[in-house]
């Protein structure tokens, strides 16, 4: 069931959690919402499930498929809600939890208890947890209890799953794990979904498309790659991954900063160009366009790749460089060695109302 | 935010009821005890709080809980410390102990200490033999008071001291503090105010103590009458206005308790809010 | 360095960082002997001087056993007001915010806080057939001073704040998401309520309670003023012991005391057993 929403806003007292939003989400959509804390993710997915009232005045509308839900009561809406800390009842086993929102169904559309056993092992069996059908909350893992919370939340065929920083309480490999698996399943039943991180690796896994929040504002909504290549403002830029500040003057087609000197083909002014890690290339002799001297601080093998700590005189905040592992043995790193900065690509995002430029450099040597 | 029983008719119904039920349970009782002691005029009323024996029972109740307060504030200290901060065989059973005087009816611990240091009681006889009278007499009043007030301090102390941990004390030491000045410049600062509320808890109990007491005391009129037990014999005596008159003064410290609790849990409440 | 050499017989573990384990063990222990263990022994004392027959005899008596009916049956009856009151009183002193609120709560522990005796009398006073409440009640045919109803009404006075303050932190603690857990399972106010809340209460409103309970059966001022005290009929357990302490029966009074005190600290241990049980299942405890 797809989930419209228009003009929704919210004030806690005088503090607004919320601008005027518009939002859609499509039939069998996966969506992440996505945010620092403070951005008023949280607040709009608790208003979508009806457990915050919006602000009255705007009036808003919220809608799923055709129904106006706007002012039903969060028990009638029909949603499935998954909280961060999973919210199982704690003096109930897991079979009981699951089948909670089946047994408190008025009787005269209350499955049978036949069928209600059915369901909750069908359920239990979907996040393969059927052995554990009578053991209590506190008897399970951290994964365990959320994949409860999930087949319970299921449970009802809910038109519409929202999920509030469904792994935030999770260590990082079970994370990883539930991730997959929550994908599949959206795969398998075809539910709309819409969940709240703060990660952004969580949110470009995992999601369709995104909602980038900040400040009780959307900044952008778009699908991983757009948002990765093409992020609407700064904010959006610097919060999918870390970033490289280079901060200067332009003069005659060269950004100066101290000793740091970049082509670029810009008018005269003062001028700020962001780079990605993976978009800082290091070399041993500065290239035509970039000479950019910088001393290695900190090395670090992550995965696939090395990531580089640099520092230099004309830098506000220390840089960030990932390179291969083929680039490191080859350049010979270690700290305290003194290299040159070569971007591939900057980024720049002039002050409000103008379009962003993205510029790739030809690497010339 | 969406929480079970939100909905004002509902909200409404029940915060009436409760109030209502306050009103006639609780307040209720609180006003009729002022409003009696000064149904005659307030002449009247003083009157019967400056009679000679009133004063006598003021005076003997304050000394008792004047006299107890430090002992039970020395041993709830003491017990706190030992069953929050080390371990050894026999906490459990330590911490069920001091429970005991909650339990046990106050008639009952009475009766215990009379049996054991009255005049058939084993001891008795000897203290009796060495012209010691204990029962009947202040002495004997003092030491029924502290048992059933002993487990206050302890029990407002220990759960704090047990959630706060030791690792100050820990650091304290690792820093090279002595012992006292330890629990006085670490661990006395962040129990003072629980210290407080356990000693005005005491106070509170200490002057009201009746069934305990009543066993003990002999009730003689000047000598051994607490102000609980003198409005008793006034209120048997058919003296309402004299017994609601000293009721009045139990009912005010009783009053000055609960104003008290009140501003130590908002100024906890406050420090939690502001760390 | 060594092992700091500890001027008591029990610091044989090196390991006790903090200071002060033999002073404040030493204070614990010669007041606990002084006060609470040594007084027990005259009580032991005297019931030694008993046969069993008269022991049984004393405590089976026919006017002390009217006496126990009416003691546990109006504790009974006023646990059970209590444990509803006090689930009312707690769950609108957390869950609402009104005028009045910090007044209501700081009034929760009046009865803490009043010596029993006044309570009594004020009790007795309101309640006789000329009083405020009485001179309601009495022409509806609701005799309550001078009944078990009367003593019933002490107790519950007296012990109301057990259940109050017991299920109050736990509410408080509940977090917000079981009742949204609840809701957005589609259950309503009062399912929510029978099924989830008050499973979650349920601990602390049972120990509240037996707590009330224990209390109650002791309860001694607050309720010979409102009894009327009739052998048979109104008297409690705890005046028997007075009766037969002014009769100067020292044994009797005794054996009837042992009974209360047996009773009590059985219930003391079973609410602590059982309370020990369910903080288990709640907070982990495999198996």
């Amino acid at each position: 069931m797809s989930i419209r929403l228009h003009n929704i806003s919210k004030h806690f007292g005088k503090t607004r959690a919320l601008e005027p939003v518009d939002l859609d989400i499509a039939e069998g959509e996966l969506v992440g919402l996505l945010g620092p804390s403070g951005s008023g993710k949280t607040t709009l997915l608790r208003i979508i499930a009806g457990l915050e009232s919006p602000d009255l005045k705007p009036a808003g509308r919220i809608q799923f498929g055709d129904r106006d839900v706007t002012h039903l009561h969060v028990r009638d809406r029909r949603i499935g809600f998954v909280f961060q800390h999973y919210a199982l009842f704690r003096h109930m086993t897991v079979y009981d939890n699951v089948a909670f929102g089946l047994s408190v169904m008025p009787r005269k559309n209350r499955p049978s208890s036949g069928e209600i056993r059915s369901r909750v092992y069908r359920l239990l069996e979907m996040v393969q947890l059927e052995q554990m059908a009578n053991r209590y909350p506190a008897q399970l893992s951290g994964g365990q209890q959320q994949r409860v919370s999930l087949a319970r939340a299921l449970a009802l065929r809910p038109d519409v799953l929202l999920l509030d920083e469904p792994f935030g309480a999770l260590d990082a490999k079970v994370r990883q794990e539930l991730r997959r698996w929550l994908r599949q399943l959206h795969d398998e039943l075809n539910f709309t979904s819409l969940f709240v991180t703060h990660d952004q690796e969580e949110a470009l896994e995992l999601s369709d498309r995104v909602v980038v929040m900040s400040n009780g504002r959307i900044e952008q909504i778009d699908a991983p790659d757009t948002l990765y290549r093409q992020p609407a403002n700064r904010f959006v830029f610097e919060f999918l991954s870390d970033v490289n500040l280079l901060e200067g003057t332009v003069r005659n087609g060269v950004l100066t900063c101290g000793n740091a000197r970049l082509a670029v083909d810009l008018a005269d002014g003062a001028e700020e160009l962001l780079m990605r890690p993976h978009e800082v290339e290091l070399r041993e002799v500065p290239s035509a366009a970039a000479h950019l001297p910088v001393t290695v601080t900190a090395i670090s093998p992550v995965g696939a790749e090395v990531r580089v700590e640099l520092a230099a005189d004309w830098m506000a905040e220390p840089w960030l460089a990932t390179i291969s592992h083929t680039d490191y043995e080859r350049l010979e790193l270690r700290r305290g060695a003194r290299l040159y900065a070569v971007p591939r690509r900057w980024h720049r995002f002039p002050a409000a109302g103008r379009a962003e430029q993205h510029v790739s450099l030809a690497l010339a040597s | 935010m969406q929480r079970i029983g939100d909905a004002p008719a509902l909200r409404r119904l029940l915060i009436g009821s409760a109030m209502a039920l306050a009103a006639l349970f609780l307040l209720l009782p609180l006003v009729a005890i002022f409003v009696q002691a000064f149904a005659q005029g307030v002449g009247v009323f003083w009157t019967n709080v400056s009679d000679h024996y009133t004063l006598a029972a003021i005076r003997l109740t304050l000394l008792i809980a004047l006299a107890t307060i430090p002992v039970c504030l020395v041993f709830g200290v003491a017990l706190a410390w030992l069953v929050t901060r080390f371990e050894f065989p026999g906490r459990r059973l330590l911490q069920t102990l001091i429970d005991i005087p909650f339990a046990v009816s106050p008639v009952v611990a009475g009766l215990v200490y009379l049996l054991l240091y009255g005049r058939n009681g084993w001891l008795g006889n000897w203290l009796d033999g060495n012209d010691i009278q204990l029962m009947f007499a202040w002495p004997g009043i003092l030491m029924v008071t502290i048992f059933v007030t002993c487990p206050f301090v302890a029990r407002e102390l220990i759960p704090l001291m047990q959630a706060q941990g030791s690792r100050e004390e820990e650091a304290a030491v690792t820093l090279g503090a002595p012992g006292w000045t330890i629990f006085r410049r670490v661990t006395l600062p962040n129990i003072r105010w629980a210290l407080l509320y356990g000693v005005i808890l005491t106070n509170a109990r200490a002057v009201g103590e009746f069934g305990a007491v009543s066993v003990v005391s002999g009730a003689i009129r000047g000598q051994t009458n607490t102000l609980p037990l003198h409005l008793e014999q006034l209120y048997q005596d058919y003296n309402a206005v004299g017994a609601f008159a000293s009721a009045s003064l139990l009912a005010l410290i009783a009053l000055l308790t609960l104003a008290a609790k009140a501003s130590l849990e908002w100024r906890t409440a406050r420090r939690e809010d502001h760390p | 360095m060594s092992a700091p050499s500890l001027p008591f017989a029990l610091g044989s573990t090196p390991k006790r960082v903090l200071p002060g384990f033999g002073l404040s063990l030493g204070i614990s222990l010669t007041f606990v002997s002084l006060m609470l263990l040594l007084p027990m022994t005259g009580l032991v004392g005297q019931l030694a001087g008993l046969s069993l027959a008269e022991y049984w005899a004393i405590i089976t008596d026919e006017r002390v056993v009217a006496s126990y009916v009416v003691t546990i049956g109006a504790a009974a009856v006023a646990s059970i007001l209590n444990a509803m009151f006090g689930l009312l009183l707690a769950w609108v002193l957390v869950r609402y915010e009104f005028p009045g609120k910090r007044l209501l709560d700081a009034l929760m522990d009046l009865p803490f806080a009043l010596p029993t005796a006044v309570a009594g009398i004020t009790l007795a006073t309101l309640y006789s057939s000329n009083g405020w409440m009485g001179q309601l009640l009495e022409p509806l045919g609701f005799q309550v001073a001078y009944t078990w109803v009367g003593i019933a009404l002490a107790m519950a006075f007296t012990s109301i704040p057990f259940v109050v303050r017991t299920v109050q932190p736990v509410l408080e603690d509940m977090p917000h998401e079981m009742d949204e857990a609840a809701l957005t399972l589609g259950a309503s106010d009062a399912t929510g309520f029978r099924r989830v809340i008050l499973p979650h209460l349920w601990p602390a409103l049972m120990t509240g309670t037996g707590l009330g309970f224990v209390r109650s059966l002791g309860e001694f001022g607050a309720i010979i003023f409102i009894a009327g005290n009739m052998p048979y009929q109104t008297e409690i357990t705890s005046l028997m012991i007075f009766v037969r302490l002014q009769e100067y029966d020292y044994a009797g009074a005794s054996a009837i005391a042992s009974v209360i005190l047996f009773v009590s600290l059985a219930l003391l241990f079973a609410i602590n057993v059982w309370q020990g049980r369910f903080i288990k299942r709640l907070h982990g405890g495999h198996g």
